[in-house]
């Protein structure tokens, strides 16, 4: 018991993350590469074509992952954030100020994969409603978050203005995610849920799935690779880093 | 917060300029989009929403940096009192002197949009309800960027997002009003918003004061 307690703290250290980070990136980024070729693989050569929107649904194989991983990647922040407010650790801010660049992008990601699946199925690139609102405002809130920190010059106050910042965004999650049932919007509802059967054919959601993974090994190693930067640039004066800088 | 109202009726400027920066951008967007009565009537809402909007941006900025520069903040933090009082008293100033000016002068502006005399006194509840949360959620922005190089346009990015909800509300319950509708679920929501930014935006913005002093 005692033993993984340890161990959990240990790598809350700069100083031994860094190489872990080091250790698993690779890993990552080959799972990356191999899930989303497999993922593309399934979407546009196995999956059948559907009966309403016939070939143009494909790039649901793309828009959902990235939506589902924007929204993920804010909680993860927020996770953090609130973990650096609490606990006072450096690396949480560290690992949040890594995080919004990749969310930024799969939020950007998301919106315009929407766009180009919305311009045949609904004939506009965009329409105002509560679900493109709401990720357009998530979008939004990434980029305060990365000016905000940007702007401040002490790392540590940057840390935990970013993270108070951080935790008050959060409340638009779960309005995104609900947005499609609480309005009755043009956005379709979700087709994937933990509580009942999916209403797509298997084969989808196991491409939409395997997407979805591979996204997720590319955030971690891209994020990773990103926090050790940010490690060695923030911790430049220390022993450690003037041991490791070596090899 | 008396010391506050003090300062601010001694500066007239200050109120004022919010107030005829609300009263230029609303009379600005007629001339710019035409005086067809029908067309203004449709866009009126959204138009004075977001000139309200804009001109509590305005203050907000000044709202801590004064005191902050001449470290009465500093006493303020210090003080027995709790921090989160006197940033509540602050946003009560900051919306007496940015917000209720705002509201009291909207109807007026609505009649130059045409709007009929019951959705007039529904932009005046919506404002009401709606111009507070303003305050509180600008009062956050304005802790966390409280001495940063270029903090008013930072400002505006970080919290013109967390605006936009009750821009919708606010906005949407005239807009019901005006086809027919009763606005009465937009004000509820609106309400909601209001109850909560209140109730915890002070103690959050005394935590973003309290870093930014350090």
């Amino acid at each position: 018991m005692s033993n993984s307690v340890i161990n959990w703290y240990k790598y809350a250290s700069p100083a031994t993350f860094y190489p872990l980070a080091g250790r698993l990136i690779p890993w990552f980024s080959g799972l990356s590469v191999l899930l989303i070729a497999w993922g593309l693989w399934i979407g546009l050569f196995v999956a059948p074509t559907d009966a309403q929107q016939s070939e143009g649904y494909r790039i649901i194989f793309v828009h959902v992952p990235a939506s589902w991983l924007s929204m993920f990647i804010y909680c993860v922040m927020a996770f953090w954030s609130a973990l650096g407010l609490a606990f006072n650790t450096r690396l949480s801010g560290m690992l949040t100020a890594a995080l919004a660049p990749t969310g930024a992008l799969f939020a950007f990601l998301s919106l315009w994969t929407g766009a180009l699946w919305g311009k045949p199925m609904w004939g506009a690139w965009w329409v105002w409603d509560a679900r493109l609102t709401s990720q357009l405002i998530l979008f939004f809130l990434y980029l305060g978050f990365i000016a905000l920190q940007s702007a401040i010059d002490d790392p540590r106050r940057a840390d935990r203005a970013g993270a108070l910042l951080a935790l008050v965004g959060v409340v638009n999650i779960p309005i995104i995610y609900f947005s499609v049932q609480w309005w009755n919007t043009l956005h379709q509802g979700a087709s994937v849920s933990l509580t009942k059967a999916p209403s797509m054919a298997h084969i989808m959601l196991e491409g939409m799935l395997i997407m979805a993974l591979g996204f997720w090994s590319y955030a971690i190693a891209v994020v990773l690779t990103r926090v050790r930067c940010i490690i060695l640039e923030r911790e430049l004066t220390n022993e450690w880093v003037k041991r490791n800088a070596v090899d | 917060m008396r010391r506050d109202l003090v300062l601010a009726t001694r500066h007239k400027s200050e109120w004022l300029t919010a107030l005829f920066f609300f009263v230029m951008v609303t009379n600005l967007l007629p001339l710019g989009v035409g005086p067809e009565v029908s067309l203004l009537r449709k866009i009126a809402p959204g138009v004075l929403w977001i000139g309200a909007l804009l001109s509590t941006l305005l203050g907000l900025q000044r709202l801590f940096s004064s005191d902050h520069g001449d470290g009465t903040l500093e006493q303020m933090a210090l003080s027995p009192v709790p921090l989160a009082w006197l940033v509540a008293g602050k946003m009560v100033t900051h919306w007496l002197v940015c917000g209720l000016p705002v509201v009291l002068m909207a109807p007026l502006l609505g009649l130059q949009f045409d709007l009929p005399a019951r959705s007039l006194g529904i932009l005046v509840l919506s404002l009401l309800l709606g111009t507070p949360i303003l305050s509180a959620v600008g009062a956050l922005g304005a802790a966390l960027t409280l001495g940063l190089r270029g903090g008013g346009a930072l400002l505006s990015l970080l919290i013109l997002p967390l605006y936009i909800p009750a821009l919708i509300f606010g906005a949407g319950a005239v807009e019901a009003d005006l086809s027919g509708i009763s606005p009465q679920g937009h004000l509820s929501l609106l309400g909601a918003l209001l109850v909560l930014s209140v109730f915890f935006s002070p103690w959050v913005t005394s935590l973003a004061l309290r870093i930014a002093l350090e």
